[in-house]
């Protein structure tokens, strides 16, 4: 099977879409790049180059070059979305989300509701989240659980590039908004990814390591540090479940419920900051339906209550780290 | 674009429907039989309408707080309106929406927008997809005073000079953003020079003249259609009632009210004009008058005894899946 690196698996899976359906269109700043100047057509392709070579297949009409102008351009394609056009839309950063979030929470979200569920959004967000280039405070966040939390939305994050694609093909023919995240440090982490078309569905966790000792749950980059943490456990004779929500709008609450029924012992691993994230909503979940199972406290490890600082050193320490991550589960094997 | 007698006719009556629709409103909202937040269209109907009737079901619309008119000049259902406006299970939007958010995407009314310079960004949406799928259609937003200083209103003007898309900037300039005069928040105080600023061709027309409006909406819904891309114009309005049902209007000044239903009625000003230049009779604006009365009793009492919607509906209709 081919191996491929979640940035393939996306500029394959759009593209493959656009071929498929001619109403998809691409829309963002520079997702192909070069509009208006002497240089080459393409000359970005996204700022990662995960939509590059779209605009040379598909023309200017179907990738759309837009002004620094996101609140323009997320309205712009919600209502496009309602008329007929199917955009996959590119918020460069998910920081700027502050900059367009009436478009995205009071437009888009609420639109089917509100009309009585006469209307259809078949719109994807894709933006980039989370730390670790040293991006600093206005480029790095994970907003996953502010968005998780608006009723109307459905959220994505990939973990590897099998994921990517098939969350991105059903995101695609999904006919309600999503917002799909894609962690920048993952972009050139590489899987196996079949070439022909499979979907995804929304609401089902992936089990990444299983093991009735302990139940680790995390989504994005997380899983990653998450599996290593099994595979250290694994050397003492401890076996843990990984599990990868892959959305958290949905949420596969089931998953999580049964793993914790065996195993008793939970450890949750967010990115976001510990208020009101991911981490406290698991955390709820399980504490309202699953206590009688727990033998120890649930454990959260996330970032602290502050933006993401610059500095490596510090932006080291934000981050939950795979050390961090052992020892909450050291902690509650011991309990 | 010359009017004939059957437009004349189809005029008065959309902008004798939106009066009647909102005096009624008016009524039973002051009877408790309309909950929440109501925004009265009055006085503006020769703007809607002006607008409106050179659409067809295809091309979009998106609309204000203030939405009754636009939604009833682009032909949304009357009885389904009022029908929403009382919370029903029967109206357009199975009574989540309300006076704020009624909409019939079916109808090309893309949704009243509860968010001030809401309708900007969705409309240039719409025009997108009227370019990219090539189907001639049209998008025309309404935008307030008020709305015309949002940041979303700005930028759409600027997406749409640059994708060169078919669409219209209506701005309704009423001379009041909730409480405070346009006069005081748009800072150059002319609306249409700033869309001109954006590059597009902007007029200034008399919002109380139909046939001004109706003039102006035409010829920049043909520059859309056949490809020149987008247009603004700025119509000055006058708002009879209050930012919302209610209001108190201390704003107002001395004699501003009887000026207005004097002097700045624009059905008053269509149906001199059409009477004394001879193009209908007054007997023809009478039975119109009539029969649109009798059209608002009948969905005001369809309304007041429509089921309300059942429990179960508050959950549904968030996603189509999930």
């Amino acid at each position: 099977m081919p191996i491929k690196s979640i940035r393939q698996a996306i500029n394959e899976t759009l593209k493959n879409e656009m071929r498929r359906d001619s109403t998809i269109v691409v829309i963002g700043e520079d997702v192909a790049g070069g509009a208006g100047s002497d240089g080459i057509d393409d000359a970005a392709g996204g700022v990662f180059g995960v939509t590059k070579g779209l605009v040379g297949e598909f023309g200017r009409e179907r990738v759309i070059d837009t002004p620094i102008t996101e609140a323009g351009f997320i309205g712009m394609a919600a209502g496009a979305a309602c008329t007929g056009l199917r955009p996959v839309v590119e918020l460069m950063f998910v920081d700027f989300i502050g900059v367009c979030f009436d478009q995205v929470f009071n437009q888009t979200a609420k639109f089917r509701y509100m009309f009585g569920g006469k209307s259809e959004t078949p719109l994807v967000i894709r933006s980039m989240v989370g730390a670790g280039i040293g991006a600093a405070a206005q480029h790095s966040h994970m907003l996953h659980p502010l968005l998780a939390s608006v009723p109307g939305l459905k959220v994505a994050l990939p973990s590897n590039a099998y994921d990517a694609k098939g969350l991105l093909l059903t995101a695609i023919r999904d006919n309600d908004p999503v917002i799909f995240l894609e962690h920048k440090l993952l972009y050139d982490m590489k899987c196996e990814v079949p070439d022909e078309d499979y979907l995804i569905p929304f609401g089902q966790a992936a089990f990444t390591r299983e093991g009735d000792d302990i139940t680790l749950v995390s989504m994005s980059n997380m899983v990653l540090n998450c599996n290593q943490v099994a595979d250290n456990l694994a050397k003492d004779g401890i076996n843990a479940d990984v599990i990868d929500l892959r959305t958290v709008s949905p949420i596969d609450e089931g998953a999580v419920l049964e793993s914790v029924e065996v195993s008793g012992r939970l450890v949750i691993v967010d990115e976001a900051s510990e208020r009101c994230s991911m981490a406290s909503e698991i955390s709820s979940i399980v504490a309202e339906k699953a206590f009688g199972s727990l033998r120890a406290p649930i454990a959260k490890v996330t970032a602290p209550h502050t933006p993401v600082p610059f500095t490596p050193t510090l932006e080291k320490l934000y981050v939950p780290s795979v050390e961090r991550i052992e020892q909450a589960a050291r902690m509650t094997l011991e309990a | 674009m010359a009017l004939q007698e059957k437009d004349l006719l189809r005029a008065y009556r959309l902008m004798s429907t939106i009066r009647q629709f909102e005096s009624r409103v008016d009524t039973e909202f002051q009877q408790g039989n309309i909950p929440g937040f109501v925004h009265d269209y009055s006085g503006q109907e020769a703007v809607a309408t002006g607008a409106c009737m050179h659409l067809t079901k295809d091309d979009y619309v998106g609309s204000t707080h203030r939405g009754h008119g636009h939604c009833i000049a682009k032909g949304c259902d009357i009885k389904g309106m009022m029908a929403e406006i009382m919370g029903r299970s029967t109206g357009l939007c199975r009574g989540k929406g309300g006076s704020m958010h009624i909409a019939d995407i079916n109808q090309g009314m893309l949704g009243a927008n509860a968010i001030v310079g809401g309708a900007p960004p969705l409309a240039i949406g719409a025009a997108l997809s009227a370019k990219t799928l090539g189907t001639q259609n049209v998008s025309l937003s309404f935008t307030g005073d008020g709305g015309s200083n949002q940041g979303t209103v700005f930028e759409s003007m600027n997406l749409a000079v640059v994708l060169q898309l078919p669409t219209i900037f209506m701005f309704e300039n009423n001379g009041y953003g909730e409480h405070t005069a346009a006069k005081y928040a748009v800072g150059s105080g002319d609306i249409a020079g700033r869309a001109a600023g954006f590059g597009m061709p902007a007029k200034r027309v008399d919002g109380l003249d139909f046939f001004a409006v109706y003039d102006a909406v035409g010829e920049a819904v043909e520059r859309a259609r056949s490809g020149g891309g987008p247009s603004a114009i700025e119509a000055s309005a006058v708002r009879f009632g209050g930012h919302f049902i209610g209001d108190p209007q201390l704003y107002r000044g001395e004699g501003e009210h009887e000026r207005n239903r004097r002097d700045n009625d624009c059905i008053k000003i269509f149906s001199k004009k059409v009477i004394s230049e001879k193009m209908l009779k007054k007997s023809q604006l009478n039975s119109v008058d009539k029969e649109i009365s009798q059209l608002i009793d009948a969905a005001v009492e369809e309304g007041l005894s429509a089921p309300w919607p059942s429990a179960d509906e508050l959950l549904t209709d968030v996603y189509s899946n999930y």
